[in-house]
């Protein structure tokens, strides 16, 4: 029988560099899992391949048994966000994925007009408008206008960063979920011991013994765990543990039809997407690159990491996050400080003239 | 990780209309904000990249004015804690009962106003279940409990010896054991009383709201300072002024520990200084300024009559309470736009980046 710390590593006497930041090789065993521990699993992220689908928001809804809510996370409310086709908004307590749709252009250097979109070009052959029904088409426009066709999708593809000559428009979609930090930010902070380290490395809140004191709220770095007003307590993504403990894989990974979401031991998921990045970077894909991937980043990496198109604030994730908890100990110091000129104040206002 | 940073985006924005997801940000040129010249002195810098114009980290979800107000009761207690546990021993008996009746009633309503916070009130008790130093308010819960313990104690024990209590159990008061106790409650509570001032300051600032976190070596300060302002305020503004000497002299120390620690949190943070000036954070800030600087005047200059130490206390005691409003203020309005989380990670990654090429260049 171990017993299982909600603490965070660092303090416990099981670091000893008491580390409230960096690389943490079994973060399991940090928290007081005995040595045959279930392996760290997360979730990645491969946004170059999402078709912004929302199966896995829907998944995970339904499995999670989670309320509607709008995209301000008012509960039991439908509304149109009014910018894109995400109408999800955010993550909050009622959303655990979320989808964000970006749809960006830019100027390309072309002798011909530059608001076309790309395809509109191919139709210059003089060909009907309409190639697919129409008998005569060639093969080269039917080609290039079938989806089915790889290579024709893979000119086409709007995710790559290639700078084509017809590559002006391209959607990013990516599918955001709560990062399962190597240090997580909430779970240092919970004063209850509600949120926990579970066997699988991930970060779970506790139902029954939450109290709605709000504390992990702000101090997540990316903004996923919220309060659900009504209820009082704070939820957010499980990473499916009930799921996990019967050997299913999470809703949302389960749903998601192109293998964007990607669930697995975190070693594995780690070492595919570094194959990934190189496969699109050998294409030429200049933009691509991993995001909380990295266990020297602020968090010590994440759990559940990434593979953007763009830089991570266009996604609305923070360039640079950095568990709060690293400077507690020098807010501390300031606070003791701060204490002892209290009483050392007051005391030499006693001594002296009696006035 | 670093792909595509020397071509930010490869040269993409967003398509169609207003591009809400980058805009400009303005800083202000000259190092400091007071200065008259604001106009010149603000120059269009680097552009910032958002989704939306989404908030990037959730806003706190405690109440205001409730948790504010819970910080300044909390320093105020705390204080009058200290003064109480300290006039006890020093001859002061009318000094030692208004600061602990003080130190009670604030302790008290600090633990009322703590619960009400909570989403789930029945489960206030789940703080007590374990005890976390990587969280400030498990470290708080735990100062909280015995500081208001003790200090009630204490003020109970002085109402044993109000008339109506005394004439029902006439042999209560006059046991030397039960002053003693008084004595030893009013110490055990001063113990808990500095960090009882001090750890909602590591509270806030040990968040991810950036205003609050980038200030996390100052609001210590700003809150200690803050605490001695009111408890010193309201202790001198109870007591006759022959014994609140001590309580003068807290308050003024106070003031100028707080206004010294404050001029750092508004002006040596760059960017995420800027929330503490704008909106109803300034306005706060500002009208606390101008009450905890009266008070201050009041004090040092006629706290020495009865209704220069009752209005100097009043006024130091609303600039505390405003002080702390403003810095939530700031806080808040820091949370919710991503200028403020932005801006200033991505200065830290060109620093960083700047660093590891003059290393290997
Ligand atoms: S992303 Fe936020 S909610 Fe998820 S583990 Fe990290 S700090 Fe906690």
């Amino acid at each position: 029988m171990t017993t299982v710390s909600s603490a965070s590593p660092a303090f416990t006497g099981r670091d000893p560099d008491n580390r409230l930041y960096g690389p943490l090789p079994d973060v399991q065993a940090e928290s007081g899992y005995a040595d045959d521990h279930p392996a760290r699993v997360g979730f990645f992220t491969d946004t170059s391949v999402c078709i912004g689908c929302k199966a896995c928001e829907v998944a995970c809804k339904e499995w999670n048994s989670l309320p509607m809510d709008d995209s301000h996370g008012v509960r039991d409310k439908i509304g149109l966000s009014g910018m894109s086709y995400d109408n999800t908004g955010m993550l909050s307590a009622n959303t655990w994925r979320h989808v964000a749709f970006i749809e960006q252009s830019r100027a390309v250097d072309l002798p011909m007009p530059t608001h076309r979109r790309p395809g509109d070009d191919r139709q210059d052959t003089g060909l009907p408008a309409d190639p697919i029904t129409n008998g005569q088409a060639d093969s080269l426009v039917t080609a290039q206008t079938s989806v089915l066709n790889a290579e024709a999708l893979s000119e086409y593809d709007p995710q790559t960063g290639q700078s084509g000559a017809d590559k002006q428009i391209r959607w990013l979609m990516s599918s955001d979920v709560c990062k399962h930090c190597t240090h997580a930010g909430c779970l240092d902070v919970c004063p209850t011991g509600a949120l926990f380290r579970t066997e699988f490395g991930t970060v779970v809140v506790q139902g029954d013994i939450c109290n709605g004191c709000g504390y992990c709220v702000p101090a997540c770095p990316y903004g996923v765990i919220d309060q659900r007003k009504d209820d009082g307590r704070v939820f957010k993504c499980t990473l499916c543990y009930d799921r996990l403990t019967d050997g299913l894989m999470p809703a949302c990974a389960t749903a998601c039809p192109t293998e964007s979401i990607q669930f697995g031991n975190l070693d594995e998921l780690q070492a595919r997407a570094d194959a990934r990045l190189e496969t699109l970077k050998g294409q030429g894909v200049e933009t691509a690159r991993l995001y909380g991937r990295d266990e020297n980043d602020g968090v010590g990496g994440a759990g559940a990491f990434f593979l953007l198109l763009d830089e991570p604030e266009v996604y609305g994730l923070p360039p640079d996050p950095v568990v709060t908890t690293r400077d507690l100990p020098s807010m501390w110091r300031a606070a003791a400080a701060g204490a002892a000129l209290i009483v050392g104040a007051v005391a030499s206002a006693f001594v002296g003239r009696r006035r | 990780m670093t792909g595509g940073v020397a071509t930010p985006g490869g040269g993409w924005h967003r398509a169609g209309g207003e591009d809400l997801t980058r805009r400009r940000r303005r800083r202000k040129g000259g190092g400091g904000w007071g200065g008259g010249n604001r106009e010149a002195a603000m120059v269009p810098d680097a552009e910032f990249t958002s989704y939306y114009g989404r908030p990037i980290i959730k806003s706190p979800t405690w109440k205001n004015p409730e948790v504010p107000l819970y910080f300044f009761l909390g320093g105020a207690a705390g204080t009058s804690s200290v003064i109480g546990a300290l006039a006890e021993f020093t001859g002061r008996p009318k000094l030692a009962r208004n600061a602990e009746y003080t130190a009670a009633a604030g302790a008290l309503a600090s633990v009322v106003l703590l619960i009400d916070d909570l989403g789930r009130p029945e489960r206030f008790l789940h703080m007590l279940r374990v005890f976390k130093p990587t969280s400030p308010l498990s470290i708080g819960s735990y100062i909280l409990s015995p500081f208001s313990a003790l200090t009630a104690a204490t003020a109970a024990v002085r109402i044993l010896r109000l008339g109506p209590v005394a004439r029902t159990v006439p042999v209560l008061p006059k046991l030397a054991a039960i002053q003693g106790l008084r004595k030893l409650g009013a110490v055990g509570a001063a113990l808990f009383g500095g960090p009882m001032a001090t750890y909602t300051a590591v509270l806030i600032a040990n968040t991810a709201v950036p205003s609050w976190h980038e200030a996390h070596e100052e609001l210590p300060f700003v809150f200690a300072g803050s605490a001695m302002a009111a408890g010193g305020g309201i202790t001198m503004a109870l007591t006759p002024v022959a014994e609140a000497g001590p309580s003068r002299k807290v308050a003024l120390t106070g003031v100028a520990v707080e206004l010294a620690a404050i001029n750092r949190v508004e002006n040596g943070h760059g960017i995420v200084s800027e929330p503490y000036h704008e909106g109803k954070a300034g306005t706060l800030l500002r009208a606390a300024k101008a009450a905890t600087l009266g008070g201050a005047g009041l004090t040092a200059l006629a706290g020495r009559t009865r209704l220069g130490s009752v209005l100097g206390g009043a006024l130091l005691a609303t600039g505390s309470v405003l002080t702390r409003m403003g810095v939530f203020e700031a806080g808040m309005a820091s949370s919710k736009d991503p200028k403020y989380v932005v801006v200033p990670q991505r200065e830290r990654l060109a620093a960083l980046q700047a660093q590891v090429h003059s290393v290997t260049p």
